[in-house]
């Protein structure tokens, strides 16, 4: 495959304190005029729960499989908040940065890269939040833990390569930028993010499979919660789908780089 | 060894509609109709580079000059990778890094400091390589009091200065560098050009466009002259800068159409029908530079025989100054009358003593007291181009002022030989056409 070849594997290496750098860049510009700073990034997820707390948990009683409420969401919406927000900032960091692109030469998914090593600042500290929680009601995570790095690196894999897709479509048609908010507002229900892979019936389980998202999502869920089963069918589906998704992205997004410059 | 190959190298752009700005939606719309029969929406196409092929070995400092719109950024931008060429193959030896705009990659919110760290890894300098430099860098750019407040609050004057400063500092194999030097002030500018010279006497390819033909001759040992997509002329500096300079008059013409012109005062009796300027040899002059010897005609219709008629034109900066009249009262050239018909008188100016420029021109004919037979106001331009009166390769720009004055220095040592510089009005030294 010409389109990834060893010349580009060793610019990307050779452009790595770039990419550290604009992730750096990211998170201080994100957080320099900003009173809040840092405490927004426990904000989100908390204020999106109480939400759902008192919607889905009280009025709707949705059942969280045995695990209290907060924690059942709050775990689920620390990893997705990261992801939404990561897509959607992808999408947007080729057009965004258009000085960039039609001045200068460098591997131009560094950017969307950087997007995404820039969002793990709040997520790390969610799921800070999330052992603070996991405290208030006493539990203590089971072996699973172990697994954390793991799935935060398939989270962050699948967002980069659904992200360099999205941004480069979004240079050349600018109105898909357009669409990433209504997507993202489906993804939330499509994921289990308010309900439990469990509550599904049978007959609609394939389409949870079609979500690379659900496995990745309910592991955080299982990870920090004891009590709650750790599905590795699902796991396992998503990793092979995140990686079908990194290679297909990389090669859409090889094949389109060359021409970022001029359709900007 | 060559520092860069080029084979055959185009570049297609394609106008209109479906490449700027693509919408989804849009694109849709016209396939469904193509679909329903309806006619394909045209596209235009231009070639902004067309078969270039070009070699350039390391250690050549090699300008690239042409006009406005001739191809020469677009073929930067496929030397530095920054876009691909639609046909053709590239070859490149070595790091490159361009200077296609100074500053790119400032972040308003960023303090100096982190913009220069920011700049240089965008433009491929390793982390250590910045910190080591660090302390040259801000001291070029003269910004040691503001390096630590964001950039937001520097004056466009301190940017330019930054980002030229890493840039002098990037130590790249092949740097190309793109017009950048046409803002800055002076002083700045000298400095820039001194940094070029280190490079180029440190072995180091230099790709360098610019206007600037005097920067141009004193840094580059070849020029590249790219008009209309291709390669008009690669060859020795000064050969191709002439080329290119004298080209300047081709399909230009000097002279102004009066005839049409609507706006006039004046009784009418008789209108300046056009203005000619020819060059002593008699040939209608293509170009009007700096010091030439110039005959004016101007060319009447006169309705009925005028009594004691006097020609003038008046010369006027772009910002209305008025620089000199002449007219035929000013040098007691008394005409007793003209016939009715037409016929043309002719003005012969010495020595155009104008530095390059725009001016403006008013032309009159009228009589001794208020009577006008016609006054064209501010009729025309007059595009005065530069010369090497003072054979120095430099002077005569609009920057020193509106005129220049012939003149040479004299510095008497005693015991020495006089100093003496010999330049300008000596007509030997310079042709004219």
């Amino acid at each position: 495959m010409q389109l990834i070849d060893r010349e580009w594997l060793r610019e990307l290496w050779q452009y790595r304190e770039l990419f550290y750098f604009l992730a750096w860049r990211d998170v201080k510009v994100r957080y320099k005029q900003t009173i809040l700073g840092i405490v927004w990034a426990v904000i989100q997820p908390l204020a999106t729960m109480l939400v759902f707390l008192v919607l889905f948990g009280k009025i709707a009683s949705i059942p969280t499989d045995g695990t209290p409420h907060a924690l059942f969401y709050y775990t689920a919406l620390v990893p997705w908040i990261y992801f939404s927000g990561t897509l959607a900032m992808c999408g947007n960091s080729l057009v965004s940065n258009t000085n960039l692109l039609t001045k200068v030469y460098f591997p131009r998914n560094v950017l969307p890269a950087a997007v995404a090593l820039s969002g793990l600042v709040d997520f790390g500290i969610g799921t800070i939040f999330v052992l603070g929680l996991l405290a208030y009601y006493h539990m203590v995570p089971n072996w699973h833990i172990v697994l954390l790095p793991l799935v935060a690196l398939l989270l962050v894999l699948l967002a980069y390569s659904i992200g360099i897709i999205l941004a480069a479509v979004t240079v050349k048609y600018r109105d898909v930028k357009y669409a990433t908010p209504f997507l993202i507002q489906l993804g939330l229900f499509v994921t289990p993010i308010i309900y439990s892979p469990s509550m599904v019936p049978e007959a609609y389980r394939p389409l949870l499979l079609l979500n690379p998202l659900t496995g990745i999502i309910d592991a955080f869920r299982a990870i920090f919660v004891p009590s709650h089963p750790l599905e590795w069918g699902l796991l396992g589906l998503s990793a092979l789908a995140t990686l079908l998704l990194l290679l297909v992205g990389t090669l859409y997004f090889r094949a389109a780089e060359r021409s970022f410059a001029d359709t900007i | 060894m060559n520092a860069i190959v080029l084979e055959h190298v185009s570049k297609q752009y394609r106008l209109g509609h479906i490449q700027q700005f693509g919408m989804l939606q849009e694109n849709m719309t016209a396939w469904f109709r193509r679909l329903l029969g309806h006619e394909r929406m045209t596209q235009e196409v231009l070639w902004a580079l067309n078969d270039i092929s070009l070699e350039i070995k390391h250690g050549e400092v090699v300008g690239i000059i042409g006009r406005n719109g001739a191809g020469k950024s677009t073929l930067l931008k496929i030397l530095s990778r920054i876009t691909s060429p639609t046909s053709g193959a590239m070859r490149v030896n070595g790091r490159v890094a361009s200077l296609l705009e100074v500053g790119t990659g400032f972040h308003e919110e960023l303090t100096g400091r982190e913009n220069v760290i920011l700049n240089g890894s965008i433009l491929g300098m390793p982390r250590a390589e910045i910190a080591r430099q660090m302390d040259a860098i801000i001291d070029f750019a003269g910004v040691e009091k503001f390096i630590d407040t964001p950039i937001k609050r520097y004056s466009s004057g301190m940017r330019l200065r930054l980002g030229f400063a890493v840039a002098a500092h990037l130590n790249p194999d092949i740097l190309i560098i793109d017009e950048v030097l046409a803002v800055g002030d002076a002083g700045f500018q000298k400095k820039c050009l001194g940094a070029m010279e280190t490079l180029r006497n440190s072995g180091r390819t230099v790709l360098f466009v610019s206007h600037n033909m005097a920067a141009v001759e004193n840094l580059c040992s070849r020029v590249i002259w790219v008009d209309n997509g291709r390669i008009r002329q690669d060859g020795e500096t000064n050969e191709v800068i002439q080329s290119y300079m004298g080209s300047f008059g081709e399909g230009k013409r000097t002279g102004f159409d009066l005839d049409k012109i609507q706006v006039r005062r004046g009784a009418g009796g008789a209108r300046l029908t056009s203005l000619e300027f020819f060059d002593r040899a008699g040939t209608t002059m293509k170009l009007i530079r700096s010091g030439d010897r110039l005959i004016i005609r101007f060319w009447y219709d006169a309705k009925e025989r005028i009594a004691n008629p006097i020609f003038g034109i008046r010369i006027y900066t772009e910002l209305g100054t008025l620089v000199t009249e002449m007219n035929t009262w000013m040098t007691d050239f008394e005409i007793p009358f003209i016939d009715a018909g037409k016929g043309h008188i002719d003005l012969i100016v010495d020595f155009l003593n104008l530095m390059p420029g725009r001016y403006s021109v008013t032309l009159f004919l009228g009589a001794v007291g208020p009577l006008f037979q016609d006054l064209l106001d501010h009729c025309g331009i007059l595009e005065i181009e530069a010369s090497d009166f003072y054979n120095s390769g430099k002077g005569i720009e609009s920057r020193f002022g509106v005129m220049f004055l012939p003149f040479h220095w004299e510095w008497k040592h005693a015991g020495d030989e006089t100093m003496r510089d010999i330049a300008s009005r000596d007509e030997r030294k310079y042709e004219m056409g």
